[in-house]
């Protein structure tokens, strides 16, 4: 490996015609975006993940001084054995440099160990499980957007602030589903609130009138979904069906994304609570990039936290390559710089990468909002509260990962 | 009524020698890929869905069983393969036995419930049962759910091979799917490969000559089960992981497609049918949306016009048995 | 003791839908001989005829109940038309396969175009809002559901079993030759018994519509369960898989309130249970 990459650097230097230094002045970087372009994901990154690639690209400027920055893109379909096939195959075959997107836990955990094997990049912006920085950290991985127990702690702790003290779960019934429970209980607790019952529901489930009735007749203030995808969706139309909202109790959310809320509509899908770190309204840099991302996309969606994430991530890689003054092909080295170099982009704000790849800034609680409330397409949320980046992820204090010095 | 493979051709010894002779130049040809620059994971992806499709095409082109469900085999044997590689630190022989023991004892149980009753039944039988699994996989603890097993340790073969030099273990990958596949020849080139031929042209007449068929056909469905076990447990140390994926339907569902593209009931249809479809899905990866579409439109083309599959139609036409 | 019989009602609903699935392929299978795998897709696409319905011709819910159901039915007897047709006299598992293909395909275009996460479609008016029945509370629109599959499953069955056109289907599926004898034009009734037995998955997906997603994968899942609902039910009898589709329906309700960790998997080890005891199922003959 080690050896055809420096005979691949040998030969792009005499192609440059340049004599000596060959490492720090290769200036050429291929980026793959890995995806679910058909699946259950496809909304949340998909086409869209490789249009915010493209634009990060594009507004890098890199191209004008002298870069050259490839872009590639293809489909995991979800399976972890795919997804590694491809990453391999990219590193190997196609001379890939960094990872992006990489959504779906299975795919990117698979990913992770390839990437690290052979000291490639990954910044994934679209898995949700926090193992990718906690016991299955790498020093070529970056989260970038968010992860499993940021979701439950800003949710659990922002709800129990403004009130909705007894909680009650309707838990998907697999290894996602539980941490998802178990990280959100123990939020709620430590903030003064109790947790009065849980149902545990299969996944893929169609009706979930047997589970909502439970949940209604528990009275808590707040049944959290500790569910994902369809199961959500359908839990939060069939709550509507039974009047859970409108006879006073909240839903949370506890893996939710705008595209799930567009789908669902408002009328369905009002005053649901969930946290998300991007939201395309939030301000003026936020609203120009997102009214770009939505020109050029097929359906005129706004961008997904996940799409948002694949742009400002790459910004930042590029940065690091810039201060680097070339492309050394060494991913641990740039992952390095990437951490010592603080973030600083109009999607996400300022914030910074920390020992164990974890990219912290703010996270925020939404609420959606009523169809009256809203004043056209998209315009689906109203900021509730606000956890501060330092206070949003998982301490370092708790973490398993190898790679933090205690 | 029609039978799901070609009758015109008969074994002989001249099939016989013929066979052979396509054996050796598929095993030459395997065997020089590392020399190539064909990319090795992606062959040793295909080798193990190649033996998967063959032991497959045991059952439906040689038993007349159409499984929907063979994705189960697949997953167990990965699961049990993967988990004990990864928590029992057990060397990669010792795995793979486990996961085909798993896979051994399960097509025990589902062979013992689906052989009871025919045809269509039998296929929604078998994809309710790969279904159920499904479930049981994805809540119990041991899988890691959607996260699936990961990082899985490749490990020394016997000691002294070191399975994460890709070439050691292409060739190791490529031994186990040649010791399986002539496994399968073997069986199929036995009296009780005969007498399975003939319970699928003939059930009731087989029955009349005293066959008990349906201990043939169980002993079918377990040697059929188990070899897709083999091919599971293989997989683990290409893809390193284990993951729901190889239980889903879809798994149970493309298998199908692999037989059916090469040639049900043909010995070689299965492998190059597997090579198709995985190619196909590797090449055609970045217009991920249209991987079912075209999947489904392979599906129908195939029943619609191309029954014998590629192998099939080629051995129609030179009227050899392939 | 309130939250039982709650689990019971709610169980009756979903066993509304398994009713009319398997009532569909039990009628194909009966004129056909084909299992018919596209079933779940065609359930999907009632569904999302009746989200174009009024999203783009702003035809409301109850013409949709009747015009759904004609389109994808016709949907269903061009294929039958085109393809299927072609697979008389083949094994019986070619119709599988190709059928398979068929869901793939369509499944396919869908999540092409609208994606996996879904499409919103609302409750209608008239049937928004609830009953308090004392021990729970019942949407409305739930139990129309149940009350308006019970009578089409009760309507199909008279159609076979009572009236003259039903005769001549049975008549057909025993001895196709014989009633051709009799003038009777056989490729046109197959036909328009596809068509009927898709109509009624696509019957199935606009009542489901306004309760689940309309996703392009909302049958995918489902047609499995339906297959076990059916291995359990036989497809002797168009009365058998009714029964057999709300029975389990309230079985899975229970199991729901006893033992929710199980109740995805327990239709499937009823199967395995009713294959052991009695391998033909419960009103099957022998196949």
């Amino acid at each position: 490996m080690k050896h055809s990459i420096s005979a691949m650097l040998l030969g792009t230097a005499l192609a440059l015609g340049a004599a000596g230094g060959a490492a720090a002045q290769d200036k050429n970087v291929k980026i793959g975006v890995l995806t679910d372009n058909s699946g259950l994901y496809a909304d949340l990154g998909g086409p869209g993940s490789t249009v915010a690639a493209q634009m990060a690209i594009e507004d890098s400027g890199l191209a004008a001084k002298g870069w050259k920055l490839d872009l590639i893109s293809a489909d995991h379909q979800n399976k972890p054995d795919i997804g590694s096939t491809i990453a391999r195959q990219w590193i190997d075959v196609e001379k890939v440099d960094i990872f992006m997107d990489v959504l779906n836990s299975g795919v990117a955990l698979a990913v992770n160990n390839i990437v690290k094997e052979k000291n490639s990049i990954l910044i994934d912006t679209g898995a949700a499980t926090s193992d990718l920085t906690n016991a299955q950290c790498s020093p070529n991985t970056i989260h970038w957007v968010y992860d499993t127990y940021m979701l439950a702690n800003s949710t659990g702790q922002a709800l129990v602030k403004a009130g909705g003290d007894t909680w009650y779960f309707l838990t998907a019934d697999y290894a996602f589903g539980h941490a998802l429970e178990r990280d959100t209980a123990a939020v709620v607790v430590k903030s003064g609130g109790k947790v009065i019952g849980t149902v545990r529901h299969p996944l893929n489930t169609a009706d979930f009138s047997s589970f909502l009735l439970q949940a209604q007749a528990s009275k808590a203030k707040i049944v959290g979904m500790a569910n994902a995808g369809g199961d959500t969706t359908n839990t939060i139309k069939q709550a509507a069906e039974f009047g859970i909202v409108a006879g006073g109790q909240k839903l949370a959310g506890l893996l939710l994304f705008i595209t799930d809320v567009h789908a669902l509509g408002l009328k369905v899908a009002q005053g649901l609570n969930f946290t998300e770190t991007f939201y395309w309204d939030m301000n003026e840099g936020t609203r120009a990039f997102s009214k770009r991302f939505s020109e050029r996309m097929k359906n005129k969606a706004m961008p997904s936290m996940v799409q948002a994430g694949v742009y400002s991530g790459l910004l930042h890689y590029f940065k690091a390559l810039e201060a680097m003054g070339g492309n050394p092909h060494d991913g641990a080295k740039v992952v390095a710089k990437m951490k010592e170099m603080p973030t600083d982009d109009k999607l996400f704000g300022q914030g910074s990468i920390r020992a164990d790849g974890r990219k912290l800034h703010p996270a925020y609680l939404f609420e959606v909002k009523k169809p009256e409330e809203s004043k056209g397409p998209w315009d689906y949320y109203k900021l509730v509260g606000t956890t501060p980046a330092d206070q949003a992820f998982r301490p370092l204090s708790e973490s398993a990962c190898p790679l933090v010095k205690k | 009524m029609t039978t799901l493979t070609d009758d015109t051709l008969r074994a002989s010894p001249r099939a016989m020698r013929d066979e052979m002779i396509a054996f050796a130049v598929m095993a030459l040809l395997l065997a020089a890929v590392p020399f190539t620059g064909v990319y090795p994971f992606f062959v040793m992806q295909a080798l193990c869905f190649a033996l998967l499709a063959c032991a497959f095409n045991l059952l439906i082109g040689y038993g007349g069983l159409l499984s929907f469900g063979h994705a189960m085999f697949l997953g167990t044997a990965g699961y049990c393969s993967a988990h004990a590689l990864k928590v029992w630190g057990l060397p990669p022989e010792l795995g793979i036995l486990v996961g085909v023991a798993a896979a051994f004892a399960l097509s025990i149980v589902t062979g013992y419930i689906s052989i009871r009753r025919q045809g269509i039944y039998f296929s929604m039988i078998t994809l309710a049962l790969s279904q159920l699994l499904y479930f049981i996989y994805l809540q119990a603890p041991f899988t890691h759910g959607e996260d699936g097993i990961q990082g899985i340790p490749q490990g020394h073969m016997f000691g002294v091979l070191d399975l994460s030099k890709p070439t050691v273990l292409y060739y190791v990958v490529l031994a186990g799917f040649l010791a399986g596949f002539l496994l399968i020849f073997r069986i199929i080139n036995s009296p009780f490969g005969e007498v399975l031929k003939s319970i699928r042209e003939n059930e009731q007449r087989a029955i009349s000559l005293g066959y008990r068929t349906d201990q043939y056909k169980f002993l079918a469905f377990v040697l059929s089960g188990t070899l897709a076990g083999f091919a599971g447990s293989l997989k683990v140390f290409v893809a390193q992981n284990a993951s729901l994926t190889d239980v889903h339907w879809s798994m149970s569902g493309e298998v199908v497609l692999m037989t059916l593209v090469g040639g049900l009931g043909t010995i070689f249809g299965p492998v190059v049918g597997a090579f198709v479809i995985i190619a196909m899905q590797q090449y055609l990866a970045s217009f991920g949306q249209w991987v079912t579409v075209i999947q489904g439109s392979i599906f129908v083309i195939c029943v619609l016009t191309f029954r014998r599959g590629v192998i099939g139609e080629i051995a129609h036409y030179f009227r050899r048995s392939l | 003791m309130q939250a039982l019989y709650a689990q019971l009602l709610v169980g009756l609903i979903n066993g509304s839908f398994y009713a009319l699935l398997s009532l569909g392929l039990a009628v194909i299978f009966g004129m056909l001989n084909i299992i018919n795998f596209a079933h779940g897709a065609l359930y999907m696409m009632g569904a999302f005829v009746a989200y174009f319905l009024l999203n783009l011709g702003g035809i409301n819910y109850w013409f949709a109940l009747l015009l759904a159901p004609i389109i994808v039915g016709i949907f269903g007897m061009i294929l039958e038309r085109t393809m299927l047709k072609f697979l008389t006299g083949l094994d019986h598992l070619y119709g599988l396969l190709l059928t398979f293909g068929i869901a793939l395909i369509v499944q396919g275009v869908f999540q092409n175009y609208f994606g996996s996460s879904g499409l919103p479609y609302a409750i209608p008016d008239q049937l928004r809002g609830g009953m308090n029945l004392g021990f729970m509370f019942l949407p409305i629109y739930r139990g129309w559901v149940v009350v308006f599959s019970l009578v089409v499953c009760l309507a199909t069955w008279y159609l076979i079993e009572k009236t003259q056109l039903g005769a001549y289907l049975r008549a057909a599926t025993e001895n196709p030759t014989l009633v051709r004898a009799f003038g009777i034009n056989v490729p046109r009734m197959i036909t328009l018994t596809y068509g009927l037995g898709v109509g009624l998955a696509a019957l199935a997906g606009v009542l489901s519509a306004p309760i689940n997603q309309v996703r392009p994968l909302m049958g995918a899942d489902l047609i499995i369960v339906v297959f076990a609902v059916v291995v359990i039910g036989g497809m002797g009898s168009i009365m058998g898989s009714i029964i057999t589709g709300f029975a389990l329906g309230v079985i899975e309700g229970l199991t729901k309130y006893f033992y929710p960790e199980a109740s995805n998997t327990v239709v499937f080890v009823l199967m395995v249970l009713v294959l052991l005891v009695k391998p033909t199922g419960l009103t099957g003959r022998a196949a």
